[in-house]
């Protein structure tokens, strides 16, 4: 079992009015084969917090700890992250002029394992993974998400997750703008990577609709930088129908 | 970042343009070199012709440019001139003033059995059969060349890969000519392939025949201190297709002009280019497509990776449809990468339309930068910062390489540029 652990994390970002400060004390612990909603109102620090995992250069961690099976993981270069185990699907996956899907991921692949794939069974997991995915086999000859359509896009990161197979996985709004069968195939694909993998999720959304399908076993709420509360999976039903009014007044 | 050729005229600026996401559009980089303090040689508003007399045409049309086989005609360089306000004169080596009389480089033939090269006298009548010079050096260049060098390809044949080493041998300021003879329903690859160092005036023509098919890849890889100034004119005949590559990463100083003219109809012109600029150096291509003839196809495409302080590239592209090209079907576009902070990327495409009557024209200019959220999400799937920077310039730069059709070549320009990257890396 491994554990990603956040430790009253205080993350603040340059702006043109100087530093402010975005996260205010998150602490969360999620082992493997675990699965976290996070859910919480539009700018309350989400992305914040997943791209801070993820390391971007945006953020600035002013204190606080991120550890991966006691590894300081803010001491770690992005890439080293992702290579420790952690992987981010993005809220707005970037599009990457001039390298074709096929060369990225084999390029990553063997960045993350260490080693080249063995090309045959490497060509056919992609090809697989891809069906399953409901994801066209003409992407693979495509820049790097250049043109795809948003559910594309949070298609090709679920792709992603399944081939590189992370121990923990942060999911960043992947549900958003996904049509009612791409969020049944992105969900099947996400249950795939934690079934083969025992991977440990960290769900952002602002639906319960996917937990229908990705079943949660803590839900935190998080409001203004900080978890307000968390729970169990009929949280996130009280959520639905009562909004996050609670919180943002308590808060105000 | 595929380019498309459909769309009409009136959307010609918009359609395919920033077609590089996280790249702006920056349209024309309209920022001279040289000091232009004189408004009276003119600007881009200035329109209309200048006759005889030789004195330097100012005039922002294409088709009203000076051309004349007689240096005379053009006046001394001051480095305000429109085709020359991006040049730094002072790094020319001379090559618009000087006597050329140094030893031009030496031409050899590799790899055909089926193309014959000869050398024939300055004043043989196949000089001049695709070329007049456009500018003072080229003119200088005509003045002063000894001989020419002939490549022969001949009729209704293949010749295959053919290669001509020109390699440059003295630092004496030179010039050159060259004919390349693409006899009716010919093929060929022919790779120009310059090296060593040299101080070069330098014509190139090609006179593509009815029918045939000719890739042409100028490739500039030369010694770090060569200074080149190169006019490759091309005329194209009916159902003639002309393609030529301009690979150009060697040089202190390199200013290449690939000109193509259509004689007939149904030909087909393509111009590629691939730059790749390090520190200090000065790499300038200025093209030009002249459509004079009915339904024909053009397609242009430059590439260049800039990297280092004051690396410079300059990109001219010319496009002009004449009244008579009734039914063309054209489009450019150039598109600069820029790796590091200092190194300048201009960037004009020249768009003239005299008919209505065409099946498409565009143009497209973008210059980007690498951008941090290319390499964060790069390495958020664990690639290095350094792969993740040759990833991204590699493949902006392929879709040039995969254009020149020789393996062996194409496997020198991805080393050639796996070593400019290391170059950058710190
Ligand atoms: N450059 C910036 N200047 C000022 N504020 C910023 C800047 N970048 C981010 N922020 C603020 O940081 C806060 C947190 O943003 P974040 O993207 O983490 O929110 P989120 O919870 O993911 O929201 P959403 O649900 O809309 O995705 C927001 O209030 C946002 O406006
Ligand atoms: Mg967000």
């Amino acid at each position: 079992m491994s554990t990603l652990e956040i430790k009253d994390l205080h993350v603040s970002i340059e702006t043109e009015q100087g530093e402010k400060e975005i996260l205010k004390g998150v602490s969360l612990v999620i082992n493997t084969n675990e699965t976290h909603a996070i859910m919480g109102p539009n700018g309350s620090g989400k992305s914040t917090l997943a791209s801070t995992i993820a390391g971007h250069p945006r953020y600035t961690v002013t204190s606080g700890s991120i550890t991966l099976d006691g590894e300081d993981v803010l001491e770690m270069s992005v890439d080293e992250r992702a290579k420790a185990g952690l992987f981010l699907a993005m809220q707005y996956p970037v599009e990457v002029p001039g390298v074709t899907m096929t060369n990225f991921l084999r390029t990553a692949k063997t960045a993350i394992d260490g080693e080249a794939p063995k090309l045959r069974t490497w060509t056919k997991d992609v090809k697989d993974a891809m069906s399953k995915l409901k994801i066209d086999a003409d992407f693979a000859q495509r820049n790097v998400n250049e043109g795809f359509s948003g559910g594309e896009k949070k298609r090709v990161e679920i792709l992603q997750l399944e081939l590189f197979k992370p121990k923990f996985a942060v999911l960043d709004e992947t549900d958003s703008g996904l049509d009612v069968d791409a969020l049944k195939v992105v969900s099947e694909g996400v249950n795939r990577a934690q079934a083969e993998n025992e991977m440990g999720t960290l769900l952002i959304t602002h639906y319960t609709r996917i937990l229908r399908y990705i079943k949660p076993d803590y839900v935190h709420v998080f409001v203004d930088g900080r978890v307000a509360e968390q729970g169990g999976p009929e949280l996130a039903d009280r959520l639905e129908e009562e909004g996050y009014d609670r919180y943002v007044n308590a808060n105000a | 970042m595929s380019e498309t050729t459909t769309h009409l005229p009136e959307e010609k600026a918009r359609i395919g343009a920033p077609s590089i996401p996280g790249f702006t559009e920056e349209g024309e980089n309209l920022s001279p070199l040289n000091d232009n303090a004189s408004s009276l040689l003119g600007g881009d508003s200035t329109k209309g012709h200048s006759h005889g007399g030789g004195v330097g045409v100012v005039d922002s049309s294409r088709a009203g440019r000076l051309t004349s086989y007689n240096v005379e005609d053009f006046a001394p360089l001051t480095g305000r001139e429109e085709d020359w306000r991006f040049t730094p004169l002072k790094r020319m080596g001379a090559l618009h003033t000087a006597e050329l009389t140094g030893a031009a480089p030496k031409v050899e033939l590799l790899g055909s059995e089926v193309a014959q090269l000869s050398t024939v006298a300055a004043d043989d009548k196949l000089r001049g059969v695709a070329l007049k010079p456009e500018d003072r050096v080229s003119a200088n260049a005509w003045k002063y060349a000894a001989d020419a060098s002939v490549l022969t390809l001949p009729k209704s044949q293949d010749a295959g890969h053919v290669r001509l080493r020109i390699t440059g041998e003295s630092k004496d300021a030179a010039a050159q000519h060259i004919v390349v003879v693409a006899e009716e329903n010919s093929e060929a690859l022919l790779i120009l392939d310059h090296v060593g160092s040299a101080v070069l005036a330098q014509n190139v023509e090609f006179d593509v025949r009815e029918g045939a098919k000719l890739t042409v890849v100028s490739l500039q890889a030369w010694e770090d201190d060569a200074v080149h100034a190169s006019s490759q004119q091309a005329s194209v005949a009916k159902d003639a297709a002309f393609k030529h590559i301009a690979v150009t990463f060697g040089g202190d100083l390199v200013r290449l002009a690939p000109s193509a003219r259509f004689t007939g109809e149904r030909a087909e012109i393509e111009l590629y280019g691939l730059y790749f600029a390090d520190a200090g150096q000065h790499l300038e291509h200025r093209l030009f497509v002249d459509h004079a003839v009915p339904n024909c196809k053009s397609n242009v495409l430059y590439k260049g990776a800039l990297q280092g302080k004051d690396a410079h590239t300059v990109w001219v592209g010319d496009v002009l449809i004449r009244a008579a090209a009734v039914g063309t079907d054209s489009y450019e576009a150039n598109r600069n990468l820029v790796l590091t902070d200092g190194a300048r990327a201009d960037s004009v495409p020249n768009l003239e339309i005299e008919t209505g009557l065409i099946d498409g024209a565009g143009h497209a200019s973008t210059t980007g930068r690498f951008d941090d959220e290319h390499l964060f999400y790069l390495m958020a799937r664990g690639i290095d910062e350094k792969t993740a920077r040759r990833l991204v310039v590699r493949g902006f730069l392929n879709e040039i390489v995969q254009q020149i059709g020789d393996d062996e070549l194409q496997e020198r320009l991805t080393e050639t540029i796996e070593e400019e990257l290391a170059a950058t890396n710190n």
